[in-house]
């Protein structure tokens, strides 16, 4: 009887969370899948067949641009990962209880605005009329209008922006659980600084930081508005291929195998740092 | 070796104030090589602030500290031949056992081919010689606490400082770590210095105890010293229990004074030497109950202090039993008994007259 009961509420409390991960990530990858295994042969006529793959790879445009979306996710990644771990140092392990919460909230106030108007927030600091470029007209630094827009370096500025929280969170959530005495155990046992951080801190945070990364660089693989909006034409990102193939050439079947090359190529890499860095998901997401 | 270093470690008039709060108000103290000294006080006294200066976390705002000799007030922490056991041990859960006792010696720098056998050379001594590849997870209470050891012993530390690493272990565990120290200490030959809450742990282990009371040294003797002639009311009410009465002197003798209690009782107690009492003069009076004798009431002896009163109740704990009187001004008195399971034991509510002598009854001036 009471056994009963416990295994019904597992069952209703489970449910909801089965649908969700059925129906709306199952099943429409399974569609994917199946979608861009179709070749068009003639109008309305449909073959099984791996054409669109095969596309892919003979097309270097299409993989040139999915290994350039890669490796600047990686920096990307990267760039947040230094950035984002002193902070979280700072906050987890520095700051007084009081001015925690604080600097915490102020990481998350940027969450509040969607991620639109954040980036035509860059816009209007960086283009050739923005506030940058005429601040350092007047004062006297350059002596025309410079575009900032539209290049790569302002896409990776971005995507950090829009990303780090995501690093953050976890690592502060890490770092909080490490005792100050661990620290100062590492020092008394006669460690540097750097020994320490090396030694001590950085392996007890490194659950923090494998799901850190991990979290970033999906994100910023699948990102779309960012990259286009700061980035332009010249940003060629592999989501804005998939969406060429989509919505702009109507081509479902090349889009969707699209979709799943990234997603495969991006479950690769992830799979990648946890092999080099000799972490595995079970010791460092499950953990943090 | 000349006579500044006969002393492991010196500290001269230690005082370290955080904001307008002061922490350690000057403690001066020295320990010679080799013992095991112990800094026992209340939670809030600042002996972890006064530990945590001679690790070289917090910087006195005055005052020096000396190890063999040296000052180290310019020292960094991890330069200091100084280490610590943590309260909580700080055991780096990310290395197994071998990697936290080698940490400390790849520190140093010490060459790979001597770090092996110095850390089986230490886990034997320690008697845990195959808990090597073990991780921290997996080890008990105990266990912990000789790794967290054996970490510093292996540096071959001038002190070893430990912050009442026995506070998270279950009583069990703790009386047996208690005496395992103690045996450490003794094998590695190293000063010792103990801070704790724990009078049982300070008064067994230690050579010398430090009391302390709000951020200063009320005295430093040998437990037993401490014990029988405490030189403040502070260390007579702190270590070991008492029964605890305030009055005011009756009169003064050479050897001895009368008080009266606010309760009305009438006691002789002892004058300690060098203790000024007068007439009039408001003090507190001490009388452990282990020298109070407490027997069924007719039988008559001469001790300087007699009162009667009835059994209130009988706590029964083995060898340390103990009644509670109700006297004649409706305190109640502990008083150590010795329960036989005869029919002679004392129980409640019977007619009971306790007697002292005046030479355990301290006194101290308010």
């Amino acid at each position: 009887m009471q056994s009963d009961i416990k295994r019904l509420s597992l069952i209703l409390l489970f449910a909801p969370f089965a649908l969700w991960l059925l129906l709306l990530i199952i099943l429409p990858h399974i569609g994917i899948v199946a979608l861009s295994l179709r070749e068009k042969v003639a109008p309305r006529v449909y073959e099984f067949g791996f054409g669109n793959y095969i596309d892919f790879i003979q097309e270097p445009i299409y993989w040139n641009t999915l290994l350039r979306t890669g490796s600047m996710s990686i920096l990307v990644t990267i760039l947040a990962l230094l950035i984002g771990f002193p902070i979280a140092y700072y906050i987890a392990k520095i700051a007084g209880k009081r001015s925690r919460g604080a600097l915490f909230l102020l990481c998350l106030i940027p969450l509040w605005v969607s991620d639109l108007i954040r980036a035509f927030g860059w816009i209007l600091l960086l283009r050739e009329t923005g506030v940058v470029s005429s601040f350092l007209q007047d004062i006297g630094l350059i002596s025309q209008p410079i575009e900032f827009l539209y290049n790569d370096i302002t896409v990776i500025i971005g995507l950090v922006y829009t990303v780090i929280l995501f690093m953050i969170v976890p690592l502060v959530s890490t770092l909080d659980g490490m005792g100050d005495d661990m620290i100062e155990a590492g020092y008394n046992l006669g460690g540097s600084g750097f020994t320490v951080l090396r030694k001590i801190i950085l392996p007890y945070a490194m659950p923090g930081i494998v799901s850190g990364c991990i979290v970033v660089f999906m994100m910023t693989a699948g990102s779309y508005l960012t990259p286009i909006l700061l980035g332009g034409k010249n940003s060629s990102w592999f989501t804005e291929q998939i969406y060429d193939q989509f919505i702009t050439r109507f081509n479902w079947e090349s889009g969707a195998a699209f979709g799943f090359l990234l997603l495969a190529f991006t479950s690769l890499v992830v799979w990648l740092g946890l092999k080099l860095t000799g972490q595995t998901l079970a010791n460092t997401v499950a953990k943090s | 070796m000349n006579d500044q270093a006969a002393y492991d470690l010196e500290c001269t008039n230690i005082t370290k104030d955080f904001g307008s709060v002061r922490a350690v108000e000057d403690v001066s103290f020295v320990i010679p090589s080799g013992s095991f000294f112990s800094i026992l006080g209340p939670s809030g006294c600042g002996k972890t602030t006064l530990m945590r200066m001679i690790a070289g976390f917090e910087k006195p705002t005055s005052g020096d500290i000396r190890i063999k000799g040296r000052s180290v007030l310019d020292v960094p922490p991890n330069k200091r031949n100084v280490k610590m056991v943590f309260q909580h041990l700080a055991l780096f859960p990310m290395m197994n056992v071998y990697d936290n006792i080698a940490y400390g010696l790849r520190c140093a720098g010490t060459p790979k081919s001597e770090i092996e056998p110095k850390v089986r050379n230490v886990l034997e001594r320690i008697a845990l010689p195959d808990v090597a590849t073990r991780e921290i997870h997996q080890l008990s209470g105990g266990q912990k606490q000789r790794i967290a050891i054996a970490r510093c012993m292996v540096l071959d530390p001038d002190v070893l400082l430990l912050d009442e690493p026995l506070g998270a272990l279950d009583l069990k565990l703790r009386e047996a770590m208690k005496i395992e120290l103690k045996l450490l200490q003794h094998q590695f030959n190293t000063t010792f210095v103990y801070i704790t809450h724990d009078q049982s742990e300070a008064l067994v282990m230690s050579d010398h105890v430090a009391i302390m009371n709000n951020g200063r040294f009320e005295q430093i003797g040998r437990p037993e010293a401490l014990y029988h002639n405490p030189t403040t009311s502070f260390v007579a009410g702190f270590v070991g229990d008492s029964n605890r009465w305030k009055g005011k002197v009756a009169e003064v003798k050479s050897d001895s004074a009368r008080v009266e209690t606010d309760a009305g009782l009438t006691m002789i107690c002892k004058r300690r030497e060098g203790e000024a009492l007068s007439a009039g003069q408001a003090v507190e009076i001490f009388v452990r109950p282990e020298f109070i004798s407490a027997k069924k009431d007719g039988a008559a002896d001469n001790a300087d202090n007699t009162l009667t009163g009835t059994v209130d109740s009988v706590l029964f704990n083995g060898a340390n039993s103990r009644v509670l009187v109700r006297g004649p001004s409706a305190e109640l008195i502990e008083a150590d008994v010795v329960v036989t399971g005869g029919p002679e034991d004392l129980r409640a509510r019977d007619a009971v007259r306790l007697s002292w002598s005046a030479q355990q009854t301290m006194c101290f001036a308010v």
